[in-house]
């Protein structure tokens, strides 16, 4: 048995045997020619053929992995027809009077190495698909099938790397999973891998004697084990099985309620970072996002995001929510969340310091910005506005006047905004201990759990000698939560945990019982959660 | 010749398939487009050397129009780039 490592795409087991796959690539030779005219001819009617091939390979992807991952075959046909990589082309044939094959080989190379040498990780990738495209022309113009068949037996690809046209034309049934020496996490093969929900991966020195052994991959450990012995193989099978029953089971839960079954309807949320992530929030079937910390628009940029970048990437989430609620927390910098731009000084202890609403009410003119897009959004979605670090009826009233006088701008100009529920993050003792009079000023409180834990245990959670002391468990961080479902209550109020505990699995019971109506936890976490709250 | 700034907002920037769709607009005028980022300029109505450019997210891009239509052109574009990047 070999043991080799590479970067797992995607956690899950496959056992099988290898097929170590070879590109319809062939070895292009230089030809003269005489007829440059007719060569380009040739040229050119190969690439429409090109086209059509790739539009029907658009529709084929189309139905078999969504629409998203389908248009790398829309650009591709595009790509084919840019005016300077046919310039290139058809001059290589007129003034070097070369065979068409080898001009546009050689175009190819040329184009995917000004891409390779691109920093951006994402541009970089792309130059794969120049070479894709390069050798379907190729591969036209001399007479051979693009990309190829796997056979009949279930197989292990193991690649130097795969084009998405080639992983596309695959027998999806036939795929265990892929192995490939190049490629990046950001590569279509990686994003094929993820949606097909098989094991990958790249970066491991793959050898052409593979082809046929017999294969473990552990995309867990990110491990490849060729001609595993038996303990290996029997482990291997073993983690399979329950890898396989654990997802069967998940996957029933797709499209079911979050109900008990004694019949409380819970809102069982997802917690997001920013727009890439909704993707999995609806792979993860949550019901809403409970927590889109908007802090990332701030965290990625050099300067102060304008009110234009912030409504796009709000619409966005809430389009692709598709009336869904969105819960958006403002802007909650300062503490261990810093920007430079922001200019906020040195602080001896920035946990109790200059962050979150108390910088959005002292420097009204950011946080105004933000509102005005948040409003904007809200007229494609359901948005709702959380505002953090609350300790005073005051604050929230200063923000809803903000609110206020945003929507009186609007209405003058005629912009459209929707109906805003509009909350506060229960983070803060203090909070807890006001929140029946905070409770008449909003519509839903969402207890972050992080900050409240260490506010109430005076427990820093970085700080690794107090381990001993910490108790996430700890019966008056529990009371609190119960004070504020109460209180919440009282005055109409939805409250929900949007906090690392609101994911504790061995709570969801204790909440439930306790009364709160909602949960917003990673996606990850959503259908093992919908399990435990519909067997309650 | 005219020209507007614009600071990219699309999360993933001019890549591939936004590159495509800008290249199919830009190529609707007669007037020459292109995308200035820093010293680097790149033509409008080409795919590869657009995506060349490497645009992301936050950067901040002129887009100059010269040409007879670039009046209705400057204004279509800038709707364009507040629309879909």
């Amino acid at each position: 048995m070999d043991t080799y490592t590479g970067k797992s795409i995607f956690k899950g087991i496959a056992i099988g045997k290898i097929l170590f796959y070879q590109k319809g690539e062939q070895a292009v030779t230089r030809v003269k020619i005489q007829d440059a005219q007719a060569e380009i001819k040739r040229y050119e009617d190969a690439t429409q053929q090109a086209i059509e091939q790739l539009n029907a390979l658009y529709e084929k992807a189309v139905k078999e992995v969504g629409e998203v991952n389908a248009a790398v075959f829309e650009v591709h046909a595009m790509m084919l027809e840019d005016d300077d990589y046919m310039d290139s082309i058809r001059n290589m044939i007129e003034t070097q009077q070369v065979n068409a094959e080898f001009a546009v080989a050689t175009t190819g190379d040329n184009f995917s190495k000004m891409f390779a040498d691109m920093e951006d990780e994402y541009f970089s990738a792309r130059a794969a698909d120049v070479k894709d495209i390069s050798e379907r022309v190729v591969n036209i113009l001399s007479g051979k099938e693009s990309g190829g068949s796997i056979g009949d037996e279930p197989v292990i690809i193991v690649a130097d790397d795969l084009a998405p046209s080639e992983t596309v034309q695959m027998d999806k049934d036939k795929l265990l999973a892929f192995v490939t020496r190049y490629g990046s996490s950001n590569s279509h093969t990686a994003i094929l891998a993820r949606t097909m929900n098989i094991p990958a991966l790249i970066g491991v020195e793959i050898s052409e004697e593979w082809n046929g052994k017999l294969a473990v991959v552990d995309g867990y450990t990110g491990s490849l084990y060729i001609e595993p012995n038996e303990e290996t193989l029997a482990a291997m099978t073993a983690k399979q099985e329950e890898d396989r029953k654990a997802r069967e089971l998940l996957q029933k839960l797709k499209g079911k309620e979050d109900v008990t079954t004694d019949g409380r309807k819970i809102r069982l949320y997802a917690n997001i970072g920013g727009v890439k992530d909704v993707a999995n929030v609806l792979a993860n079937d949550a019901a809403g996002i409970g927590l889109f910390r908007s802090e990332f628009l701030y965290l990625e940029s050099e300067d102060y995001p304008n009110e234009e970048a912030q409504f796009q990437a709000y619409k966005t989430v809430a389009e692709n929510m598709a009336g869904k609620k969105v819960v958006v927390r403002t802007l909650d910098i300062g503490a261990d969340k810093q920007v430079d731009y922001f200019d906020l000084g040195h602080e001896e202890n920035p946990a109790l310091g200059y962050r979150a609403i108390r910088i959005c009410l002292t420097r009204t003119e950011i946080f105004k910005t933000q509102l005005r897009a948040l409003l904007r959004a809200s007229a494609y979605g359901d948005i709702a506005i959380m505002y953090p670090m609350i300790i005073s009826v005051k604050e929230v009233q200063q923000a809803k006047a903000l609110v206020e006088e945003i929507k009186q701008e609007l209405d003058e100009k005629g912009i459209a905004y929707g109906n805003v529920e509009q909350g506060i993050m229960i983070e803060t003792p203090a909070a807890v201990m006001i929140s029946e009079e905070l409770a008449k000023e909003v519509d839903f409180f969402s207890i972050g759990t992080n900050d409240l834990t260490q506010y109430t245990l005076a427990i820093d959670r970085q700080n690794m000698k107090l381990d001993t002391f910490y108790d996430a468990h700890h019966p008056a961080v529990l009371r609190m939560i119960q004070m504020t479902i109460e209180n919440g209550h009282k005055h109409g109020c939805w409250v929900g945990i949007c906090g690392e505990l609101g994911a504790d699995m061995t709570l969801t019971k204790t909440f439930i019982e306790m009364g709160i109506d909602e949960l917003s936890v990673s996606p990850s976490f959503v259908l093992p959660i919908r399990k435990i709250i519909r067997e309650m | 010749m005219k020209s507007f700034n614009y600071t990219i907002t699309d999360p993933v920037g001019i890549h591939a398939r936004p590159a495509g769709v800008l290249v199919k607009e830009a190529k609707k005028y007669a007037s020459a487009v292109s995308v200035v980022k820093g010293d680097k300029k790149a033509d409008a109505k080409k795919l590869m050397v657009l995506m060349g450019l490497g645009v992301k997210c936050g950067d901040e891009v002129t887009v100059e129009v010269d040409g007879a239509d670039e009046d209705t052109a400057v204004t279509a574009l800038e709707a364009f780039f507040k629309e879909n990047l």
